[in-house]
């Protein structure tokens, strides 16, 4: 059986969480070079004008391109015939985040207690989610998620006589009342069925796709570019002063649910969307 | 829409001549504030002890930065989302202070507040934190340092760019810029400037 030192993971977190807040991804780029040819708000240009010149700075220089340097999101995929040594994994994974942080000059954002709310002064706990997969690989996905985008996320559970036109209300509105708080143009990740949480997860999930590559299935596909029209009608616009531009992509997650429920969620991620991967 | 020069401290004249959808660039002094110092500036008041800075004609900033660099004067410092404060703002500009700067939607009771005590709120842009740091050329812990990146600074900027959303007259920009741009048959319509009471 092939082992996997839980060092080496750290290490990558390490790495990746400052990678990712350093050096926005292609998949981004791209989609906000998109934006900046549909966009029709002259405000609007000059603020995706500032966007890109940030992110040209940021990597440049090795500085984060937003000050919110997230709270870091692990995402593990560990292959079910790979064994792990070392040590706790998780365990691992929260002091490759505390050296990365660190090591990066980026923000300590994470509490010890929502009530209490007393800095760790090492942005741990990471959010970590571990998936057991086939194969003898360890793949890390991390994404650096800012506050503001995440405080305007919503989950709602419809009645399923909602239907398809009442999810795509709850979605829009969601957006809408988002506005120029989460900071757009978005990725907008909705989660629709399982159950209360798996729902939020899979919108959570739906955040790591390429940006704008579509759903398998056609007809979310075409739910998806749905959702973008809608959107996009909104005139929200770049930072909300105004424009044509309101989301970069729209990725939408699915999965069967009970005879009562029609769960929706939707997870906000700002234009600085920060997500890098490594496969071990 | 103008393109407007402003020097802190920040007189009732230069603040009633901004509207909204001016940008608006500022250089002197600003102070950064956002949640946890505001709750303790609060604090502060309702004992009657003094404000880490003088209020009157002050402006602050919400943001918390990243760590300097080895030979960066400060870090990525980009605005935080404003509602936030909302519970806390018209206290302070009841203090005096003029300018406050943020992103994201404000309350009732704050533009309210802007128009009472004559103050406006600007936006800078979300997520250019490190464009945005730029502009500053001096920063120093003056209060709350035990609350690492939520300690108040004191800011040296030079023509930090903002475009004001709220003014001192009701304007709002976020609804008047929405509203050019949202299509007819629109799921949602821009959230509407000051609700009728």
């Amino acid at each position: 059986m092939r082992e996997l030192h839980v060092d080496q993971v750290a290490d990558a977190v390490a790495r990746l969480v400052q990678e990712a807040n350093f050096d926005l991804s292609d998949d981004v780029k791209r989609a906000l070079a998109n934006a900046q040819s549909l966009e029709e708000a002259p405000v609007g240009q000059t603020v995706l004008l500032q966007i890109v010149e940030n992110y040209t700075i940021a990597e440049t220089e090795r500085v984060p391109m937003c000050q919110d340097t997230g709270v870091a999101l692990v995402f593990l995929e560990v292959g079910q015939d790979l064994h792990l040594v070392g040590g706790d994994l998780k365990e691992a994974v929260n002091r490759g985040v505390a050296k990365g942080y660190s090591e990066g000059f980026l923000r300590m954002s994470m509490l010890n207690d929502p009530i209490e709310r007393v800095n760790t002064r090492n942005n741990t706990p990471a959010m970590i989610y571990i998936d057991i997969v086939p194969g003898d690989r360890l793949k890390i996905t991390v994404d650096a998620k800012g506050g503001g985008s995440e405080n305007m996320s919503q989950l709602r559970m419809l009645p399923p006589s909602a239907g398809w036109e009442g999810a795509k209300q709850f979605i829009v509105e969601t957006v809408a009342a988002a506005g120029p708080n989460a900071c757009p143009p978005l990725i907008v990740g909705v989660g629709i069925g399982g159950n209360f949480d798996k729902c939020a997860l899979l919108a959570k999930k739906a955040l790591l796709r390429e940006v704008g590559a579509p759903n398998p299935n056609p007809v979310w596909a075409a739910r998806e570019r749905e959702l973008l029209e809608e959107i996009n009608k909104l005139g929200v616009g770049p930072m909300g002063l105004g424009g044509t531009v309101t989301a970069l992509a729209v990725h939408v997650e699915v999965m069967g649910c009970h005879i009562t429920a029609l769960p929706v969620a939707v997870n906000i991620e700002c234009h600085s969307h920060r997500h890098k991967e490594v496969i071990l | 829409m103008a393109r407007l020069h402003v020097t802190t401290p920040i007189t009732d004249e230069q603040v009633r001549q901004i509207r909204a959808g001016d940008e608006v660039l500022i250089t002197g002094y600003i102070y950064t504030a956002r949640d946890a110092a505001h709750k303790r500036m609060l604090e502060d008041l309702a004992v009657g002890r003094p404000l880490p800075f003088d209020p009157r004609g002050a402006v602050i900033y919400y943001v918390g930065p990243t760590p300097p660099k080895p030979g960066q004067v400060i870090g990525s410092a980009g605005p935080t989302t404003s509602y936030r404060m909302d519970k806390y703002t018209p206290d302070l500009l009841q203090q005096g202070v003029k300018l406050v700067i943020g992103k994201g939607y404000r309350s009732d009771p704050v533009k309210r507040a802007l128009v009472e005590y004559g103050a406006a709120y600007l936006v800078s842009t979300g997520g250019a934190g490190a464009l945005l740091a730029r502009t500053v050329e001096e920063s120093e812990v003056i209060a709350y340092e035990d609350l690492g990146t939520e300690a108040i600074r004191r800011l040296k900027v030079k023509d930090f760019p903002t475009i004001c959303i709220n003014d001192a007259f009701g304007g709002d920009q976020y609804f008047a810029g929405q509203s050019q741009w949202v299509k007819p048959d629109a799921m949602v319509k821009p959230k509407p400037p000051i609700a009728s009471e």
